[in-house]
């Protein structure tokens, strides 16, 4: 299974990004193998519908899973569309995250916020 | 009776057609500066013209002109719409649209209205001619008569990208006008505010005697600067003591074509939808000498400029 999740750094050492469509980089990490893997956000720099743009790279990677503190209305369709689970993390750390969710205790994430309708930078 | 020549509605004959037909914007950095008391009372005070609501999110003007004869007018943008059986899923749109107003996920083709600009670029870039345009109504221009004044409002409904579509159906009005015509702009200093003051002869600053204010003051005012827009300001709720707007006017060089004094009176005559130059002999005075003030302005620009 391949779980997705934005990250701060490069490293199993970096915490869990507060934000998801502007995250630096998301984790790639296949349950399988353990084999984590660091992919830069496409859609962090984007103007506006950066989640949107950033839930269409985990579908195109073909992520199962997202786990993420917190998620666009817009990123959940898209996400929703392609059958990717998103669940809330908890707490900053990424191994314990995985490992909650390995245990099954992570819950799925209920809250999308409403997104800007790119409003920001208009 | 003539026709008024932009809304084709009965106005008196006997009204002054004045020589000079300026095109005025009134601007300030954000909302509740007098912007639209000040844009609401020119127009008042300027014989026949033409007063456009540009303001579009939060369009205030028709409260105080309350127009009769009114007439809306749906406006319209084309947005893409998908054959899902043609479709084969390249996602060449998706990546195409800069805006992430599209996404393919799950065999499933997304848009995201709201998002959507209406470049229309996805339906052509699609190889398999899978998209087409369909319209979709954003908002609505309505129009009317308030005594010598066109009053025309735009509205965009809640949640729309971009009110632009409207404020140029707003602006195509003043193309054929033969009156002066007042545009009260969105505030602050976005690219709405650029499409609201890209047609005006002249800008109007209207800034508030805090130090916000003059901070206010200075963005739109770097605003104008960059479209090389001849502008002045009028300093509202003026009161004893220091006025950061005003020193910021002094040491900008920037005219000062008008100050209203900070006034219960007025405060009341506002809130209460009334237009003070309609109703106060006091204010029409007052507005009247901004008007004539603004007109003398434009009428050195032209003599410069010729
Ligand atoms: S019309 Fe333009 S903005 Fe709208 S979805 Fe297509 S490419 Fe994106
Ligand atoms: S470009 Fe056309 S064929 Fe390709 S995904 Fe978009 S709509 Fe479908």
């Amino acid at each position: 299974m391949k779980v997705a999740m934005p990250v701060n750094g490069q490293s199993m050492q970096d915490e869990v990004c507060e934000s998801f469509g502007r995250a630096p980089f998301f984790l790639f990490y296949d349950t399988e193998s353990e084999v984590p893997n660091f992919v830069d956000n496409v859609a962090a720099k984007s103007r506006g519908g950066a989640g949107i743009q950033a839930a269409q790279s985990l579908v195109d990677a073909a992520a199962d899973v997202l786990l993420t503190p917190r998620c666009g209305e817009n990123a959940a369709e898209v996400l929703a569309a392609a059958n990717v689970a998103v669940y809330k993390t908890e707490g900053r750390s990424i191994e314990a995250n995985l490992e909650a969710f390995g245990n099954g205790s992570l819950p799925l994430l209920q809250e999308t916020h409403p997104g800007f309708h790119g409003h920001q930078n208009d | 009776m003539v026709p008024c020549p932009c809304c084709k509605k009965h106005i008196p004959d006997s009204m002054d057609t004045r020589m000079t037909n300026p095109k005025v914007a009134v601007l300030s950095g954000k909302g509740g500066t007098g912007k639209t008391l000040l844009a609401v009372n020119l127009a008042e005070v300027a014989g026949r013209s033409l007063y456009l609501d540009c303001d579009v999110e939060e369009p205030n003007g028709h409260l105080f002109f309350r127009p009769a004869e009114l007439e809306t007018q749906a406006i319209q943008v084309k947005i893409p719409q998908i054959d899902a059986d043609l479709c084969d899923g390249c996602k060449i749109c998706v990546d195409f649209c800069k805006f992430n107003a599209l996404a393919f996920a799950g065999s499933k083709w997304i848009l995201f209205e709201e998002i959507c600009h209406s470049c229309g670029g996805c339906t052509l870039v699609c190889p398999q001619h899978a998209l087409s345009e369909r319209d979709k109504t954003i908002g609505q221009v309505q129009n009317g008569i308030s005594e010598q004044v066109c009053v025309y409002s735009g509205f965009l409904n809640p949640g729309e990208a971009s009110g632009i579509p409207i404020i140029k159906k707003l602006l195509a009005e003043t193309r054929t006008a033969d009156t002066a015509v007042i545009i009260d702009c969105p505030p602050g200093s976005a690219c709405i505010v650029m499409e609201s003051i890209k047609d005006a002869d002249y800008c109007l600053l209207v800034a508030e005697p805090t130090i916000f204010g003059a901070h206010n003051l200075q963005m739109v005012h770097e605003l104008v600067t960059l479209f090389h827009k001849p502008c002045g300001v009028v300093l509202n709720k003026c009161q004893a003591g220091d006025n950061p707007s005003e020193r910021y006017c002094v040491e900008h060089d920037l005219p000062i074509v008008g100050r209203i004094d900070f006034d219960p009176v007025l405060g009341r005559l506002n809130s209460d939808g009334k237009i003070a130059a309609r109703v106060s002999g006091t204010y029409n005075q007052r507005f009247s000498v901004i008007w004539q003030t603004i007109l003398e302005e434009t009428q050195l620009e032209t003599a410069i400029n010729s």
